[in-house]
């Protein structure tokens, strides 16, 4: 008697939600690519310190500049330093901006987001309203101004792109909890004498992770490309430290002898930013998220 | 619509406030005073200077004295460069970053939409494909490592272009405008993309069809108007990103613009001349912003209406 019961539990078992768009995601040959390597960077950015052919401020004065060789596989820099351990080592201040930013705005948005939805009312309308006049606000510029009146740190760095990228996330987040509050869950919840900080992050947040994961992966990318870009005009990171964007930016200043300098760093960041945005598009597609993430 | 406008512009005043503000009082409580630089200042020379830039006066007296001075359009004094204004340098500067502007705006229109559009029409092609991750590079290729790039291949080793220069030379303000242009184009590509494939799904694009239009002109005079609508929509927020693109597009071929003024301003910590260009630069994106949506309203008869007026 039994036994039906018990199979018809096992083929429901099946096919999960993440399951379902993990499958899908895995036919997307582009975002596969992506996930591969975006998968093999963060790897080679963690064991830098192990795997790094030099050390990273080895120089080599005499060498100078050299193009790709057996020793120096991308070659070396003016300074005679190897420029694949100076890309390794960029590349690991440019991931964990990229990270560490994007996870400071998916805090403060998702917050702000799902409270503004949650609570309604008036308390929604000045949260949102707050949002949508921060929206017009040059965020260039101030974290320029940013960083020249507080001094270039990687601190600040991360904070002052995080407090920008914030917004649209918070936007996504309170159209989700809009719908999320109509439904059942929510009202048993609440019956329940659940806390609000409960509801939203133990019921609310993990049924809107579709939308918070795929904005997320969209969002690195542009936090990414916001340090290069501050690197590069030399507001960003500072030396001794590197990223790809400062070595962009000297590469840019010697490509007339050494156009390696530029090429490979402009490479990784393209390559990484590639990889990126190919799998957003496919955790969009896989996850069926649609509405404003653009 | 009028109504739309105004109510818009009133919105405005606030966000434009706030930006005068934050930036006045962040400039203000940055570490190192102006003067600090040079070395030993006769004590006297240095109570004039403080004087003429206001300096001895508590902070609230500054504020209220700086809104009043930019309320007669005065951005103020440089710090660094005595004698010389910063109204002065932005109309030095404003001419060759608002030329460089237009044309990359026209690239990223031009390019871009006609690409967009060429893209949708035969959806899922090698007509759609071949564009369309074109886009994708341009999107994922920064201005700074695009710009040199092009200066590597046209500049340095064919030598068609020159490498740096603004009017100097004939076709040096070809690789700047591209530059620029090209990761808009691409965003406009995508845009455009997106829009005609909707638009061309929709039942009024059937009945032109159906009434026997030939091809090109159901989508110049029917699809083109609806399709391009979310490129519209983007044009405010892209002319941020312009600005944005500008200081390194100037810095990499050195054109005397605005944008390399302001980085310059950031480097040497001229904190007036920050000041008042974020102020003038702010005021400009806001406004931007503005138009950009009347101009979508405006063009949307759904929205129009709404306005009571057509």
């Amino acid at each position: 008697m039994n036994e039906p019961i018990l199979e018809a539990g096992a083929v429901e078992q099946g096919t999960s939600l993440w399951k379902d768009a993990w499958i899908r995601l895995r036919r997307n040959r582009l975002a596969v690519f992506g996930l591969v390597v975006l998968v093999s960077f963060v790897i080679l950015a963690l064991l830098t310190p192990w795997i790094a052919p030099y050390a990273y401020d080895d120089q080599n004065l005499d060498l100078g500049a050299t193009p790709p060789s057996a020793a120096h596989w991308l070659g070396t820099d003016i300074f005679g330093r190897d420029l694949l351990t100076q890309i390794l080592y960029g590349g690991r201040i440019s991931l964990a901006v990229g990270f560490v930013a994007t996870a400071v705005a998916l805090l403060i948005g998702v917050t702000w987001g799902a409270v503004a939805g949650y609570v309604g009312g008036r308390v929604d309308a000045v949260m949102m309203r707050l949002v949508d006049i921060l929206y017009a606000l040059p965020f260039m510029i101030f974290i320029v101004l940013l960083m020249v009146v507080f001094g270039r740190n990687l601190l600040l760095l991360f904070l002052a792109i995080g407090a920008v990228e914030w917004l649209t996330m918070a936007r996504i987040m309170r159209g989700q909890v809009q719908t999320l509050r109509q439904q059942e869950f929510v009202e048993a919840a609440v019956s329940l004498g659940l806390s609000p900080a409960t509801i939203i992050w133990r019921h609310l947040v993990p049924n809107a992770l579709g939308p918070i994961i795929v904005y997320t992966t969209l969002t690195i990318p542009s936090v990414m490309l916001l340090e290069a870009f501050l690197s590069f005009l030399g507001l960003g990171v500072q030396p001794p430290q590197t990223s790809w964007g400062l070595l962009i930016s000297y590469g840019a200043e010697t490509m007339e002898e050494y156009p390696w300098l530029l090429i490979f760093p402009g490479a990784a960041l393209t390559l990484t930013l590639f990889a990126l945005n190919f799998l957003g598009d496919g955790l969009r597609d896989a996850l069926d998220v649609r509405g404003s993430t653009d | 619509m009028w109504k739309f406008v105004a109510s818009r512009l009133l919105q405005a005043v606030p966000v434009i406030l706030a930006v005068i503000t934050v930036t006045f009082f962040l400039v203000r409580v940055a570490p190192g005073g102006p003067f600090d630089s040079e070395k030993a200042v006769i004590p006297e020379v240095k109570a004039a200077l403080e004087a003429q830039y206001r300096l001895d006066q508590p902070l609230f007296q500054q504020y209220v004295a700086y809104l009043g001075d930019l309320a007669q359009g005065e951005l103020g004094p440089s710090f660094k460069y005595p004698g010389r204004s910063v109204n002065e340098l932005i109309a030095a500067g404003l001419p060759a970053t608002a030329e460089l502007g237009l044309y990359a705006l026209l690239v990223a229109i031009c390019i871009g939409g006609v690409a967009g559009v060429i893209a949708s029409l035969k959806p899922n092609t090698a007509q759609d494909y071949i564009p369309m991750s074109l886009a994708m590079i341009g999107i994922c290729m920064p201005t700074f490592l695009l710009g040199p790039l092009l200066v590597l291949v046209f500049g340095i080793h064919l030598e068609w272009l020159p490498v740096s220069g603004w009017g100097d030379m004939p076709g040096d303000k070809l690789l700047p405008s591209l530059t620029l242009g090209a990761a808009y184009a691409a965003y406009v590509a995508r845009l455009s993309r997106a829009g005609m494939l909707e638009v061309l799904s929709q039942d009024y694009i059937r009945t032109a069809r159906a009434k026997g239009l030939p091809e090109w002109q159901v989508i110049t005079r029917h699809a083109l108007r609806g399709g391009l609508m979310p490129v519209v929509a983007f044009l405010g927020p892209a002319f941020a990103g312009l600005l944005a693109g500008s200081f390194v597009v100037e810095t990499i071929f050195q054109i005397p613009g605005l944008g390399r003024f302001y980085v310059q301003a950031a480097f040497n910590r001229d904190y007036t001349m920050i000041l008042g260009t974020t102020v003038f630069l702010s005021t400009l994106i806001v406004l931007f912003n503005l138009a950009s949506d009347v101009l979508a309203a405006w063009l949307n008869p759904r929205l129009r209406s709404q306005f009571g007026e057509a």
